[in-house]
């Protein structure tokens, strides 16, 4: 990537963050909720897309870090009283953890086999929440008291059930994850990962372990869509097994592909897109999964490169 | 290793693209989309957040009938206080996470005035605090034994069914005297089966009885011939409560397995709601029990009120659709939903409710509620309402299969299901 390139990504990205910032003085009070969960499920799309987008894997199973992110924040907040930041940094090494040991399992397979350990192994996951339902309460799950939502910050509370403040929280969330990802995606370990989503035989030939930076991006991405999933078990204060089904792995996926497989802010513009769909599609019919459905193929068959992928290749190709 | 393996090497045709990307954005800015805005003022809204797809979408469809039935009858006896109840329906996939979703959609886009029709108890778990820290009336349509046991909050209620600890207190003692005390529990594995596990446990064993067997099968199992060899040969009683889309197999393959030689069989009708008795292979139940809040087929003694409701909902005499002999209804769950919104609509009189401000109205004046007599808007009986808990207490009915109906043959009396609890939820902030 260009210093030009970089730069105009990093405006644009700097211009997205600022728009996002003043629109909660704008919006009324529901969107301002739906605005929250979707940029905290944006932080989960950009999780997913970083492996998908950047070095060409499609994972089945990213619930699974999601939910891992998601009871490891919540369990130890429910039944070992720890702070919210240490429950939120507790999330993130369980799954950085747990995408280390996926990964290096995984990463052995390619392609379809690929797509089905993962998601094998995140139906254990999913059947795994409900086998220690004294811990998880299974699939009534379990609601964070208030009391547990909230933190001193030197003199103030912090109440991160108040809509403003889980707002803002949401939105240096994404802001961090965007960031990451973007100088990341700059240095060369993010030249390799593309290298090898490009022509993986040739990034091989040049010398480059393929396995390791395949297996560090894998980490990056579970633990994106871990910190994600802890966010959303402290921020919303609900923990249930939904979380860690299949659905939420492909919804990952549908939001990647409406946005833009392989850009920056794609998973961000699938999220916005594809949640306001259901909300809006479910107030007419109860077949929205339906046309959900029919939405996926119609991307698939005539607009495989997404919104972004499709605006990269038109008109900016500088585009990340 | 090369890999030529691209997911998004496809080409797309703009136009194509274009039109579908236009068909979606006029679809989402049509009026029927923009409803919130157009909402009548000066109108009690409720919202009904409905199991309308997901496994509890037999009782979801039901609950929406009898519930617009019931709005429907509210405003032609003039509304409520003298404002017109307009009852805006969404689904919620029967999924706790939408329906928490949905309870917030209700409380912050379309300012409702309060929110019900809620049943499956997971729902009701994760939506419940989300309703009561939005501080929304939520009155919920289940059986959970939640509020009971302090679990949840101070604008959480449950008006209109009586909850699984009352129902199964109510009954062991006919089913320890009358069909046998060493029972084998079958039920599902999430806290509704939970709460029939311990309070059936502990209420037999206080008939000196005992269960010999728990038997949890997980709510999305589709075939259950697995689970049957756990039912110990002392089984006297089968208790059987299931509930989703595969419980006419798990009906059907418990037959098959107990073949002619079978032990007493007790099953809530959870195990049964929406589905015919005259299916053929469900013979094997002739001469066995369920549990009914709210006998399905009219009894020989049925009252005006029983018919009153039928004819309002739509129901014939055998708990079908009027329209549709086929179409059978949830009719043991579904006068929840009809008898909540006139304890609604009670308590908002009350209060003299005129609109969202006087919220905390409404809950004082529910929690001040003690009875509710029989009647139009109590078809299932008179029930005693506990203002501290905020749970109701009725009557419920033991029901033999004879001939392929239901025939009741107890009826228990409202105080057999009453029982303590230490929770007082009008100690709570408002």
């Amino acid at each position: 990537m260009t210093a030009s390139a970089f730069r105009k990504n990093l405006t644009l990205t700097l211009l997205v963050l600022a728009a996002l910032l003043l629109l909660q003085f704008v919006l009324p009070e529901y969107y301002v909720l739906m605005a929250t969960r979707m940029m905290v499920l944006a932080v989960f799309t950009v999780g997913f897309n970083a492996l998908l987008g950047y070095v060409g894997l499609l994972s089945l199973g990213h619930a699974m870090f999601f939910a891992c992110g998601l009871y490891a924040a919540g369990l130890s907040v429910y039944h070992f009283g720890f702070s919210l930041p240490a429950a939120f940094g507790v999330s993130l090494i369980a799954s950085a953890a747990l995408s280390l040991v996926i990964g290096a399992i995984t990463l052995r397979t390619i392609r379809v086999s690929f797509m089905i350990v993962t998601l094998m192994f995140a139906q254990v996951g999913y059947l795994a929440v409900l086998y220690f339902a004294e811990w998880t309460n299974g699939q009534e799950g379990l609601s964070l008291p208030a009391s547990a939502r909230q933190m001193a910050l030197g003199p103030w509370t912090l109440n991160i059930a108040d809509a403003v403040t889980r707002y803002n929280i949401a939105l240096v969330l994404l802001a961090a994850s965007l960031g990451l990802l973007l100088f990341y995606l700059k240095g060369t370990r993010g030249r390799v990962a593309t290298a090898i989503r490009d022509n993986e035989g040739r990034t091989e030939m040049l010398g480059f372990n393929v396995f390791a930076a395949k297996l560090e991006m894998f980490v990056l991405s579970g633990t994106l869509s871990g910190a994600a999933g802890a966010a959303y078990g402290l921020l919303f204060g609900y923990l249930g097994a939904t979380f860690a089904s299949f659905q939420y792995s492909i919804e990952a996926l549908l939001f990647t592909l409406l946005g833009g497989a392989g850009t920056l802010l794609g998973p961000l513009i699938g999220v916005v897109l594809m949640v306001a769909m259901i909300d809006k599609l479910s107030e007419l019919t109860s077949a929205y999964f339906l046309v959900i459905g029919v939405i996926l193929i119609v991307l698939i068959l005539w607009f495989p490169k997404g919104i972004l992928g499709t605006i990269r290749e038109r008109w900016a190709p500088w585009l990340l | 290793m090369h890999s030529k393996y691209n997911p998004l090497s496809l080409s797309m045709q703009r136009r194509t693209a274009l039109k579908t990307l236009g068909g979606a954005a006029i679809a989402l800015t049509s009026p029927a989309v923009l409803r919130p805005g157009f909402a009548q003022d000066g109108t009690i809204k409720l919202g009904a957040p409905m199991h309308r797809t997901g496994i509890g979408a037999s009782y979801g469809r039901w609950y929406e009938r009898t519930a617009t039935a019931a709005v429907k009858l509210v405003n032609e006896m003039g509304g409520i206080n003298g404002r017109k109840v307009e009852m805006i329906v969404e689904d919620d996939g029967t999924d706790p996470k939408r329906g928490t979703e949905v309870v917030e959609k209700f409380a912050t886009q379309y300012k409702v005035d309060a929110i019900f029709g809620h049943l499956f108890s997971n729902v009701v778990a994760a939506a419940a605090p989300r309703a009561g820290e939005l501080k929304v009336p939520y009155f919920i349509c289940s059986e959970a034994s939640l509020l009971g046991a302090g679990k949840l909050n101070r604008y959480t209620f449950q008006p209109g069914i009586t909850d699984v600890r009352a129902q199964v207190q109510a009954m062991a003692p006919w089913i320890g005297s009358t069909i046998g005390k060493k029972v084998t529990m079958i039920f599902p594995d999430y806290n509704f089966g939970h709460d029939h596990r311990d309070f059936f446990t502990a209420a037999i064993k206080a008939q000196g009885g005992e269960v010999v067997a728990k038997i949890a099968v997980p709510p999305t199992e589709t075939s259950f011939t697995r689970y049957f060899p756990q039912i110990p040969p002392s089984t006297e009683v089968i208790y059987h409560v299931m509930v989703g889309p595969a419980v006419l197999t798990f009906v059907k393959e418990l037959g098959d397995y107990l073949g002619s030689k079978r032990p007493e069989i007790f099953g809530f009708i959870d195990s049964l709601e929406a589905v015919n008795f005259n299916t053929p292979q469900l013979g094997f139940l002739e001469g066995t029990y369920f549990w009914e809040a709210y006998p399905r087929y009219a009894q020989a003694n049925q009252t005006e009120f029983d018919k009153f409701f039928r004819e309002k909902v739509g129901v014939d005499a055998n708990g079908a659709s009027i329209a549709d002999p086929k179409d059978i209804s949830t009719y043991s769950h579904m006068f929840s939903c009809w008898e909540t919104l006139f304890v609604i609509k009670q308590a908002m009189e009350m209060a003299n409710y005129r609109g969202p401000e006087q919220k905390k109205d409404l809950v004082v004046a529910m929690e001040s509620m003690t009875s509710f007599a029989e009647g139009k808007e109590h078809p299932q009986g008179a029930k005693q309402f506990n203002g501290k808990t905020h749970q109701v207490f009725g009557s419920q009915n033991i029901s033999k299969v004879e001939g392929g109906k239901l025939k009741v043959v107890h009826r228990t009396k409202i105080e057999d299901g009453l029982y303590e609890s230490p929770t007082d939820y009008t100690k709570m902030d408002l």
